[in-house]
């Protein structure tokens, strides 16, 4: 069965600017999340696949059909809901919603019956009849939401879906999010730079740094893969020479600020041991918690070791 | 996605052709466009001279109609090229009322509330979308313009007999292609300042400034330069020139100067200055240049995101 979305070698340029740099990999999560500091490429991915920007180079495919020669097909199943605000002026949400429906090619008729369902489904069914100028900010991020499901599609983008959106709302649009995920009719690639929301929707993150992949990983793998975390805080000692003696015992450590110390310990390796090096270098452990890998930790890992330009320019495939 | 059901469901059903679904824009806009009361006493107001021309047509037929109204068959405009020019002529102005009035939000609007990505974000491309908005003012001016003077033409020939239509047959075709070509020219330009000008008032405002303004430099130019190539300027003339060209009627020289030589040697001695106007192919030329323009700024402007580079 092939990819949700596959990159092969995509690159996009911008005038003589490279934006998106030689990006391969495959996505394949129910919900995949795109992650990035500001400027890393994320938005420009997603109006690649979009079709909305030309490849310079390489090409992807979404559902084995490659976005610039099958870019009818690929936009036919694909919803879409900007990040910036998008509606059509001085007319109902429902004849909004209805008219996307019916360029994405559904029949008239039932263009209004599914309008009036994803309006409902998405919680605007009292209001569909006001324009969509007059809105709430988070009533607009409904309705773009509703345009973007409408027609059906096996794979909704969704670019910073929660932006803007205060707490009762954020936590509607993130269990609609879910409930679509969750309903496996389609697949979601979720673009935000709130961890929250994409730690809560997704099972697969892509994290973009400068224009490469600096991480592609499957969030259940690493949730189920069978490593233990620790957290330790230190006071006192020779800090520096007790995290080399750690990882001397072949296990991966991180310094989180001056006193804390992450560390995955491996299956021969005994908290005993962590004492015993804190004993030899005089370190004071007060604090020792077991601490799994939360997202932040490997979106921090990958904008750390992600940057491709110190490894030679190619891009890190996986954490 | 049933409501009852409250979940998410995918669409299996059919859908409609792809190479139509552009008239989904169309069918939109005019409803809007008749949502206005103004607009819509406007339009109606357009088809007041194909009343009159009908009447025309059957009064210059119906003996008894004219004994009743007392009327010389004399003093009847004859149904011919000039007839038929004259039509297209005051319909061709309200064709370009109706484009000031309704074409300006038609791009600007969806470029104000960045409409632009989810037209384009479906099965649709950039140059259905403007088709899709050419559609709209193309319908609302066809059916002002050659769609009611085909009409006329054929009341006409049922009227004059089979002679009368194999003989004249060349003007409907005149009639089309010549409403075809301003209905392209101005669709064309107000999309195009549609696309540029966000604000409706300027982008109308603009639109009226294009076709006054330059009819007025091409005067000056023609006032200055004791000319016709003025003309040029003026999308007025120049389609005007082309009607005239179209139906037969068009004459390079409009007119002629007679002037004195001021030089004592000369004394007594006149020069005449032939009124030339431009080629008619010049006038098709700059109809093929400006649509050329247009479709450039509409090519650079109609994007689903803009790319500052």
């Amino acid at each position: 069965m092939s990819s949700v979305i596959e990159l092969q070698q995509l690159s996009v340029t911008f005038g003589k600017r490279p934006i998106l740099k030689s990006l391969t990999g495959a996505l394949n999560g129910r919900a995949v999340g795109l992650l990035g500091p500001n400027g890393a490429g994320k938005t420009t991915l997603i109006h690649t696949l979009l079709g909305f920007h030309p490849p310079s180079s390489g090409t992807a495919q979404i559902f084995g059909q490659d976005i610039s020669r099958d870019a009818r097909q690929v936009r036919a199943v694909v919803g879409y809901m900007p990040e910036r605000d998008s509606f059509i002026a001085k007319t109902s949400c429902v004849h909004f919603v209805r008219l996307m429906a019916e360029l994405s090619g559904i029949p008239p008729k039932h263009a209004l019956e599914r309008a009036h369902e994803a309006l409902f489904y998405v919680g605007l069914g009292e209001a569909r009849y006001r324009p969509v100028d007059s809105y709430s900010l988070g009533m607009k991020q409904l309705a773009k939401l509703a345009q973007a499901i409408v027609h059906g599609p096996k794979l909704i983008i969704l670019d910073e879906p929660t932006n803007g959106l205060d707490s009762p709302t954020r936590n509607r649009m993130i269990s609609l999010i879910r409930q679509i995920r969750d309903g496996g009719r389609a697949r979601i690639l979720l673009s935000s730079h709130l961890l929250r929301d994409v730690e809560e929707c997704c099972d697969e993150i892509l994290v973009l740094k400068d224009g490469y992949i600096a991480a592609n990983c499957n969030l259940e793998d690493e949730r189920k893969a069978n490593r233990k975390f620790i957290e330790l805080e230190t006071r006192g000692g020779d800090r520096s020479a007790f995290v080399h003696a750690i990882g001397d015992l072949g296990c991966e450590y991180a310094l989180v600020g001056e006193r804390r110390v992450k560390v995955i310990m491996l299956e021969d390796v005994e908290i005993s041991d962590l004492y015993r090096l804190a004993l030899k270098h005089k370190v004071q452990i007060r604090r020792l918690n077991f601490k799994r890998d939360s997202l932040e930790d490997i979106f921090l890992k990958a904008m750390e070791n992600g940057n491709t330009e110190t490894n030679g320019g190619q891009p890190n495939g996986s954490l | 996605m049933a409501v009852y059901e409250n979940l998410y469901r995918s669409y299996d059903g059919e859908t409609h052709s792809a190479w139509s679904r552009f008239l989904v824009i169309p069918r939109y806009a005019l409803r809007d466009v008749f949502r206005s009361k103004l607009l819509t006493t406007i339009y109606v107001i357009c088809f007041v001279y194909p009343l009159i021309a009908t009447i025309l047509v059957y009064l210059r037929h119906n003996v008894n109609a004219i004994a009743l109204l007392h009327i010389n068959v004399q003093e009847l405009i004859p149904i011919d090229n000039t007839f038929f020019r004259t039509f297209l002529e005051v319909q061709g102005s309200f064709a370009f009322i109706l484009t000031v009035l309704v074409a300006p939000p038609l791009i600007s609007r969806d470029l104000s509330n960045n409409a632009l990505p989810l037209y384009l974000c479906r099965p649709l491309t950039r140059s259905q979308y403007v088709l899709g908005k050419m559609a709209v003012i193309a319908i609302l001016l066809s059916l002002v313009t050659w769609i009611p003077g085909s009409l006329i033409f054929v009341f006409q020939a049922s009227l004059a007999g089979l002679d009368w239509l194999w003989a004249n047959l060349w003007m409907l075709w005149t009639i089309f292609f010549g409403s075809v070509a301003w209905i392209l020219m101005l669709s064309l330009i107000a999309l195009a300042i549609s696309s540029l000008v966000k604000w409706r008032v300027i982008a109308s405002a603009s639109i009226l400034g294009l076709f006054f303004v330059s009819s007025a430099f091409g005067e000056i130019i023609d006032q200055l330069f004791l000319t016709r190539v003025g003309h040029l300027i003026s999308l007025w003339a120049t389609i005007n020139n082309i009607w005239l060209g179209l139906f037969g009627l068009f004459e390079r020289q409009t007119g002629a100067i007679r002037g004195r030589i001021s030089n004592p040697i000369y004394e007594n001695q006149f020069f005449d200055i032939k009124l030339l106007e431009p080629p008619l192919w010049a006038s098709w030329l700059v109809v093929v240049l400006v649509c050329g323009i247009c479709v450039w700024v509409l090519s650079r402007k109609v994007r689903a995101y803009e790319v500052i580079k």
